[in-house]
């Protein structure tokens, strides 16, 4: 393999497997910023893979090569309707964050597994889709030399569009009126209640759109790498994708970054054998890399300060 | 007040149970399955005869354990979710002893396995305690990273030093070094029940005994509920966070021992985190982490998964229903607070629940 080939298949494979968690990461981003703790990302993900299956194997004869992309935004709609447990839970009725978000976990393979066994008659994995999300060469853009093949060719164009979408995010939370409130209501929902913010409205919101973004991440995993779903699809990527936010400090954009890091984990992983100098390190390695510096790196860097302040906390509104 | 307390104590895990069944069974009536039948199956299936019993019993030690171990950890006000890790490292750890020792007299591999186990889970969740004891770092994030480091060790362990080529599972241990006795299989019908059964129990009673009757327990009782005051008190509350989360791995990991030596007798590679370390969660949350109600907590979900297997054999239901079930128990019990209202309102009424059920 020449060189360039070589970091072309390098990153590409580091998007593939980075758009889930870009995805995800964000999603957990909105959530904790409105004060939500959200370790319940791996049920979200479940979900959203397990619907935009279903709706791929049941639509792609009609709507051919739309399917993927609309199999996207159907698992982000449902990804949305499972969070609505964690909201009401969490908001509505005081439950411990971290218990409800369990239970997201606990619930979503159970009951997708379930619904699998129903819809295709007693097997607990759907049938392989025909048509997941090819890789895109950008007309134009690759013929840039080096760069345009080592970014541009047989990539992963929903990568490119979840590193968008997190850009977007930052501009939402950080530069326009709703998202201030978003973060405020993370921060201090009593100073926010008195200054006439609707504390709940704004943590619903942030719960639902990171059950959205959650749902599409769990879609992507399942429409460009397993192509299937099974219990088996969502095996950690949430919780990889928790780590991501934390590790990004909160931050969409750092949120982004952590997770395109962890995907070059996961890529070296497989990839590294063909990689002269990391071809004699032990394939274990790469694997435990994202969680090892996580770890490492909340213990040096982070401390605890830099979480939303009522991060986890119920707010009780005084009558 | 305090009766009243003590009166919703048991009331709204009961309620809570009562509400997962009818979750439950509304998505069954949904898709046209039977759910009289299908508890009923679940029922005998669980209980129907002394082959049942045994392995309900069997599937309810690791929960027992798993749920004494989170339940340590949460009462000094850390939230473990490292059961799967440290349960996979005492598994881990009880299958390398026994197999490294082949000679040692039987008896000796068993308490040495037990032992060995306990202390990978222990060293395992200890290092979240430590972490979180000197750099505040929020041990639900360490557990959880442990849990996945652990698996990806676990599994290149097997691969690269205990399985024989092409495999994926270490060789078994011998027979002498197995919990499960031909008595016990005699008595049972060749069940799967072992001696680690009663070891579960024992650590609940010593579990309960050690937060009501010694100064460590009650002092990781006291971090758990105020740390400023147990400082001013005079507490080492540091050197109490790390006893906890010690004893914590220490009960998930023997958990793992017992399952490894009394059920499995070896280790494979898996795809995901062992699902026992969460189930243990469930146990604990449900009982309110008493000791003693968490033996009928362990008990419920272990005829739950038992039981669950004889749905689809009875029937053409998914007997992932029982998964369903479990975690809408959990659901119920952590929106207790709506328990509360409607308890002290006087009035439950069936509407609002499902309406709740439904979203």
């Amino acid at each position: 393999m020449s060189f360039t080939t070589l970091l072309m298949t390098l990153v590409s494979s580091t998007l593939v497997y980075a758009a889930p968690l870009i995805f995800t990461a964000l999603g957990g981003t909105f959530s904790e910023r409105s004060g939500i703790v959200n370790v319940g990302l791996e049920g979200m993900m479940v979900v959203g893979a397990f619907s935009s299956i279903v709706f791929t194997l049941d639509f792609d004869k009609t709507l051919g090569n739309a399917t993927p992309w609309l199999a996207i935004l159907v698992g982000g709609a449902f990804g949305l309707l499972f969070s609505l447990l964690h909201a009401v839970a969490t908001i509505n009725f005081r439950a411990d964050h971290i218990i409800s978000g369990t239970v997201l976990n606990l619930l979503a393979p159970g009951l997708c597994v379930f619904l699998t066994r129903i819809f295709y008659s007693g097997k607990g994995q759907t049938p392989v889709i025909s048509q997941g999300l090819d890789k895109v060469t950008f007309p134009g853009l690759s013929k840039i030399p080096f760069f345009g093949e080592v970014l541009f060719t047989r990539t992963s164009l929903i990568a490119y569009l979840a590193i968008l979408i997190s850009i977007v995010s930052w501009y939402f939370l950080y530069r326009t009126n709703i998202g201030l409130r978003l973060r405020s209501v993370g921060e201090n929902p009593v100073a926010a209640d008195t200054l006439g913010i609707n504390v709940y409205k704004y943590r619903y919101m942030g719960v639902l759109i990171s059950g959205f973004l959650g749902g599409m991440g769990g879609a992507v995993m399942a429409l460009t790498i397993t192509l299937n779903f099974s219990t088996n699809t969502i095996s950690g990527q949430g919780f990889m994708a928790l780590a991501a936010m934390i590790f990004g400090k909160w931050h969409p954009i750092g949120a982004m970054g952590a997770a395109v890091f962890f995907g070059l984990a996961q890529s070296l992983s497989i990839t590294s054998a063909y990689i002269p100098l990391l071809s004699h390190v032990d394939s274990v390695w790469f694997q435990i890399a994202p969680y090892l510096i996580t770890i490492i790196v909340l213990v040096i860097f982070l401390g605890k300060a830099v979480a939303p302040a009522a991060d986890g906390t119920n707010y009780i509104k005084n009558k | 007040m305090e009766t009243g307390k003590n009166k919703n104590a048991i009331i709204i895990p009961l309620l809570a149970v009562l509400s997962g069944f009818i979750v439950g069974a509304i998505l069954m009536l949904i898709f046209g399955y039977n759910p009289i039948q299908n508890y009923g199956s679940l029922f005998t299936g669980a209980f129907g005869d002394i082959f049942s019993i045994g392995e309900t019993l069997r599937n309810m030690t690791p929960l027992l354990l798993t749920g004494l171990g989170f339940a340590v950890a949460d009462k000094a006000g850390f939230f473990n979710i490292g059961g799967p890790g440290q349960y996979l490292m005492g598994w881990f750890g009880a299958i390398v002893f026994v197999l490294h020792f082949k000679a040692l007299p039987g008896i000796v591999l068993i308490i040495g396995a037990i032992l060995v186990g306990g202390l990978c889970g222990s060293i395992w969740s200890g290092i979240a305690g430590y972490l979180r004891a000197y750099f505040g770092t929020s041990e639900v994030i360490t557990t959880i990273m442990l849990n996945y480091i652990s698996l990806y060790y676990v599994n290149y362990a097997i691969k690269a030093w205990l399985a024989p080529k092409g495999s994926d599972s270490s060789p078994s241990i011998p027979s002498k070094a197995s919990l499960n006795t031909a008595f016990l299989q005699h008595l049972t019908n060749n069940s799967t029940f072992h001696w680690g059964f009663f070891i579960a129990l024992f650590c609940a009673f010593a579990v309960w005994f050690y937060f009501n009757k010694t100064k460590s327990g009650f002092e990781i009782r006291g971090v758990g509920l105020n740390p400023s005051a147990s400082r001013y008190a005079g507490m080492d509350v540091k050197k109490t966070i790390i006893v906890a989360m010690l004893i914590s791995g220490l009960l998930a990991g023997v958990a793992g021992a017992l399952d490894g030596i009394g059920n499995y007798q070896n280790i494979s590679v898996s795809n995901s985190t062992p699902s026992v370390g969460f189930d243990g969660m469930a146990v604990a949350l449900l009982a309110s982490e008493n000791p003693i109600g968490m033996m009928f907590s362990a008990l419920l979900f272990s005829a739950l998964q038992i039981g669950g297997l004889s749905i689809s054999v009875f029937s053409t239901t998914p007997s992932e229903i029982v998964n369903v079930v479990m975690a809408s128990i959990i659901f119920f019990v952590a929106i207790r607070y709506a328990f509360e209202i409607l308890l002290a309102k006087g009035i439950i009424k069936k509407s609002n629940k499902s309406k709740e059920e439904n979203n």
